[in-house]
């Protein structure tokens, strides 16, 4: 038998798409772990409920009759604002008044808080699948790539990308990213000099929120439907996918991203699509036996 | 000279690129007391750790004589429990009592090495499980007398005082029936009163041919008590000799005071 | 008191929440039309409630210092010194937790609270008893997931996976090989004991939030196996017709069998708590618990954390794995659904809300979580809503949960008396 060249290429750009939403999802769980030290259970739901702010803003302005380019603006703007609003105050309620609780109470309320909002949404809107608008329109210069990738695909990678460079820079040169490195590496003593450490965590739930904002719009316009549970899911793999690429660190995230995307695209390309999630859990819990820290952390030694 | 309890050659821990100790040699005799000493920073407890089988050493070798009259067996990488298990024993310089269980059952599960009861003993209560449960009570509570903390032997241990803190973590560490007691700055943060006492609890301990290697910046604790001390530096062992020795020992001075 | 700078705090709070929650409970896509259906009346109401919550403690310290204020007078017409009544009152142990320490106490208490469960399905219908059958699966669930997590530590989220494995053993034996409910009750127990042991080895060493994700990864694994492997499981469509308990081959009818199944179900939960109290009480509970308190310390002092882990693990899945095999033979049929993560997040609450490592917390965390929903049905799809909430709420408010635990106080006397005994 032959090698299929075409349908090898067409699992590899489907793997680089997934990836690249695991990397924006997962960049925001690897931010908080990093800053806090805590497994932001929530943060898929933050993802979901971008996704569905999308979808309601957008129908909205198109009842009211916006240009095409003007809604996805307008509504990605809200979209981002609203993730960003319900990860500060998911920070505020369930996790700021137990920063020096014991590690597994902040855990059992990041879970807590993850079921609350699955349901919350599920109540407030709807327990069915909702189809979820296109927003990504055809590119001509695309068409010739058209039986390989789509241009929603491409746009996918390209704003992972675009994001991966201006989250780079905000931690890299300006001054919240330069208090936000100091207040992972030491909180206390960030704390001492000057630092005002609440707002720099509530900056990370809120820059992490509106990638993973950006991260639900993206792939539900790509799968064309939002439904309350996806968060889920998605959320858990992106941890995976964190802690694939080693928790805590940035260029991890995203390399872990795109690991478990191809991993998963493969292998259900091959294989059987009924277990791609087992997959995903399968490769988390092997990397965490042999490789606790991930491809690019660095093992911890516990003080004693 | 008795024979040694505890030989430790070549020890080499390495943390990434920073060498915390550097090839020392310590051997602690059966019934002595012996202390190690030296600057914040110089590896001492580091040094227990890897003996205690928490942190695996880089290099060198350690062996334990476990019990009078045997051979001694290398106790180098073995997990804490093993090497516990063997007949050594410790305290934490940062005190490390199980908070929210009360002081008898933080002596009780010193004893947990030293017995068998598993799941079908425990639901079943044999009478063998019966009788093993009632010899870790009555040891235990013996311990706590011998500290002086058996009136408080049914409060929670995170409501004692700093001192009985750490005299409960000897009592938990002389539960397991060690040959050889390890002590992280037992006497940091005591008062002298405290202090006076716990010299006094560490002499009846060795007296009852337990050995002792402690760790200790209360100088006239250490010279009061030690019959030999060894002074490390920067990972490695500057000195070894009796308390007269080292006091007068230049290199010693030197380290402790600069040039 | 309220100043104007709470108002103001309040209002922004309350105004907070409005935007919020605007657009997710505010508006809703007509699917058929496209078009937006308002529903701000429900916004109204999160701004409202808001207000109310935050003027709580406001209400509650006006209040009080009202009452201050009435006792100020009624002392000055009485001519005494307001003074005198206010005694510190002494620390005491909740009057729950002292009843379980005084052994003659706890003795009557349990025999009431045992006649009554015998009595009440006697005087309830059919359908009372299906729900407290149900109340008491979920003791036992919540009992075996405490000896897990509450009293060794270990976060576990894929409880709900030795359940299912025990639920499965019986319906997949009982349909290829016949087998009867009495000879699956082991078997299902301890295949789902194998399980925890084959997951335990390898993942016990990890560190308590990376256990948490891999446990919980592991019962999404189960449920999503169970969905796809149709030709073992029948997958989504699940497996029908599994035959209830048979009591000495005799033929019962249905109301017998339901009530039949309610005594059972009481048994079970007598002997769990039996089992898991002389395991509180033991070498290994102490050693559990020790392990929950610093790890490292309990290395050092001689336990094996790997068995003692292991030996927890395995314990509470083979509970598990047993009120699987109830499940499967209460209701008959078993479908894949019945076993997801919200499942393994409920019988967290139970525990959590009743008290980590807490036995009588356990027992009254199941009860007001099962029977509250069944009996507010109203209020039931607010369930899962509900229980998310009170993971946070607890940890927050009441870390220790409805009852804490307390710990066994020895005898010090009889210590001493055998003591001297012993010397003599």
């Amino acid at each position: 038998m032959d090698f299929d060249y075409q349908y090898f290429i067409e699992l590899f750009a489907s793997g680089l798409t997934k990836g690249s939403i695991y990397a924006l999802i997962a960049l925001g769980y690897t931010m908080v772990y990093g800053i806090v030290g805590l497994i932001n259970f929530a943060h898929g739901e933050i993802y979901m409920i971008g996704a569905f702010v999308f979808f309601l803003a957008s129908s909205l302005l198109t009842v009211l009759g916006l240009p095409l380019w003007a809604m996805i603006c307008i509504a990605t703007a809200a979209s981002i604002f609203w993730a960003g609003g319900y990860g500060y105050t998911v920070e505020k309620i369930a996790y700021k008044p137990l920063r020096s609780a014991p590690r597994l109470s902040p855990l059992i309320s990041a879970i807590g808080m993850s079921v609350f909002l699955q349901n919350y949404v599920m109540l407030g809107q709807t327990e069915k699948y909702l189809g979820f608008p296109e927003v990504i329109p055809e590119f001509d210069f695309l068409e010739p790539f058209a039986t390989t990738f789509s241009s929603s695909d491409f746009v996918i990678w390209m704003t992972t990308v675009i994001v991966m460079l201006i989250l780079t820079w905000i931690i890299k040169f300006t001054r919240t990213g330069k208090a936000m490195r100091a207040t992972a590496q030491d909180r206390t003593m960030a704390e001492l000099v000057g630092i005002n450490v609440n707002r720099i965590i509530s900056a990370t739930f809120i820059i992490g929120s509106a990638l993973a904002a950006v991260g639900g719009i993206l792939i539900s316009s790509h799968t064309g439907s939002i439904h309350y549970y996806i968060g889920f899911i998605a959320g858990i793999k992106a941890f995976t996918a964190a802690v694939l690429g080693g928790i805590g660190s940035i260029p991890g995230a995203v390399l872990g991203g795109l690991v478990l995307g191809m991993a998963e695209s493969f292998a259900t390309g091959y294989f059987s699509s009924a277990y791609e999630d087992v997959f995903a859990f399968s490769l988390l819990v092997l990397i965490l036996i042999f490789r606790p820290a991930g491809l690019l952390g660095h093992a911890e030694t516990e003080k004693v | 000279m008795s024979e040694p309890i505890l030989q430790v050659q070549n020890l080499t821990m390495d943390f990434g690129g920073i060498r915390a100790l550097n090839k020392l040699d310590i051997t602690v005799h059966s019934g002595e007391i012996a202390a190690l000493i030296g600057p914040n920073g110089a590896g001492k407890t580091t040094f227990f750790n890897c003996v205690t089988g928490i942190y695996k050493p880089t290099a060198g070798d350690i062996f334990l004589t476990p019990g009078k009259g045997e051979k001694p067996v290398s106790i180098k990488g073995l997990k804490p429990n093993i090497v516990t298990s063997k007949g050594l024993s410790r305290t934490f310089q940062n005190i490390r009592l199980f908070p929210k269980m009360t002081v008898l059952e933080n002596v009780m599960i010193g004893r947990h090495c030293r017995t068998k009861t598993f799941i079908l003993g425990a639901i079943f209560r044999t009478p063998r499980a019966r009788r093993e449960e009632r010899e870790i009570l009555l040891h235990s509570y013996r311990l706590l007398e011998k500290v002086g903390l058996a009136e408080f032997a049914n409060d929670f241990a995170e409501n004692l005082s700093y001192g009985a803190q750490r005299r409960l973590e000897i009592a938990r560490a002389l539960a397991t029936e060690p040959h050889l007691l390890l002590l992280d700055e037992p006497a940091a943060g005591m008062n002298p009163q405290e202090t006076e006492d716990l010299n006094d609890l560490i002499r009846e301990i060795a007296g009852e041919g337990l050995a002792v290697l402690l760790i200790e910046h209360d100088m006239k604790l250490v010279m009061s008590l030690s019959q030999r001390i060894f002074v490390v530096d920067y990972g490695s062992r500057i000195a070894e000799g009796t308390p007269e020795e080292i006091r007068n020992n230049p290199a010693v001075i030197k380290a402790y005071l600069g040039e | 008191m309220i100043t104007a700078k709470d108002i103001r705090r309040i209002l922004l709070v309350s105004g907070w929440f409005m935007i919020l929650t605007f657009p997710i409970l505010g508006m809703r896509v007509d699917p058929l039309s496209d078009n937006i259906i308002w529903r701000l009346k429900n916004v109204m109401w999160v701004g409202i409630g808001t207000a109310v919550l935050q003027s709580l403690p406001h209400l509650w310290l006006l209040y009080l210092s009202i009452q201050a204020w009435g006792i100020r007078l009624w002392h000055h017409f009485r001519g005494t010194s307001p003074h005198k009544i206010v005694k510190k009152k002494a620390h005491r142990d909740s009057l729950i937790n002292r009843v379980i320490t005084n052994p003659r106490q706890r003795a009557i208490v349990c025999a009431v609270v045992l006649l009554l469960t015998i009595i009440y399905p006697q005087v309830v219908n059919e359908y009372q008893i299906n729900i407290m059958i149900m109340a008491l699966l979920y003791i036992m669930l919540g009992l075996g997931l405490n000896i897990v997590v509450g009293m060794a530590g270990l976060l576990d989220l894929g409880f709900v996976a030795f359940y299912a494995v025990g639920a499965y053993t019986y319906a997949l034996l009982n349909l290829h090989y016949g087998i009867n409910f009495w000879m699956a009750l082991p078997l299902g127990g301890l295949f789902a004991a194998i399980f925890g042991l084959l997951l335990g080895f390898p993942i016990l060493r990890l560190r308590g939030d990376y256990l948490a994700i891999v446990t919980l990864g592991f019962g999404e694994i189960i449920r999503v196996v169970l969905e796809n492997w149709t030709e073992l499981t029948n997958g989504v469509a699940g497996i029908v017709n599994i035959p209830g308990p048979t009591f000495l081959g005799l033929g019962l009818t249905p109301s017998q069998k339901i009530l039949y199944l309610y005594y059972l179900m009481v048994l079970f939960v007598v002997l769990t708590i039996f089992v898991v109290n002389r395991l509180q009480d033991s070498r290994l509970g102490r050693a559990w618990l020790a392990l929950r308190e610093d790890e490292i310390a309990c290395q050092a002092m001689g336990i094996d954390k790997r068995r003692t882990k292991l030996a927890a693990f395995s314990l509470g899945a083979f509970w598990a794995g047993i009120a699987g095999v109830v499940f499967a033979a209460q209701n008959r049929s078993v479908y894949p659904v019945s076993f997801s993560f919200l499942e393994s997040a409920m019988i967290l609450s139970i525990v959590v809300l009743g008290g980590m490592g807490s036995i009588v917390g356990v027992i009254f965390g199941a009860l007001i979580l099962i029977l509250l929903p069944e009996y507010l049905r109203e209020l039931s799809q607010y369930r899962m809503l509900f229980f998310g909430a009170i993971l946070v709420l607890m940890m927050i408010f009441r870390p220790q949960g409805l009852i804490s635990v307390v710990r066994r106080k020895y005898d010090i006397d009889s210590i001493k008396a055998e003591k001297k005994e012993g010397g003599a």
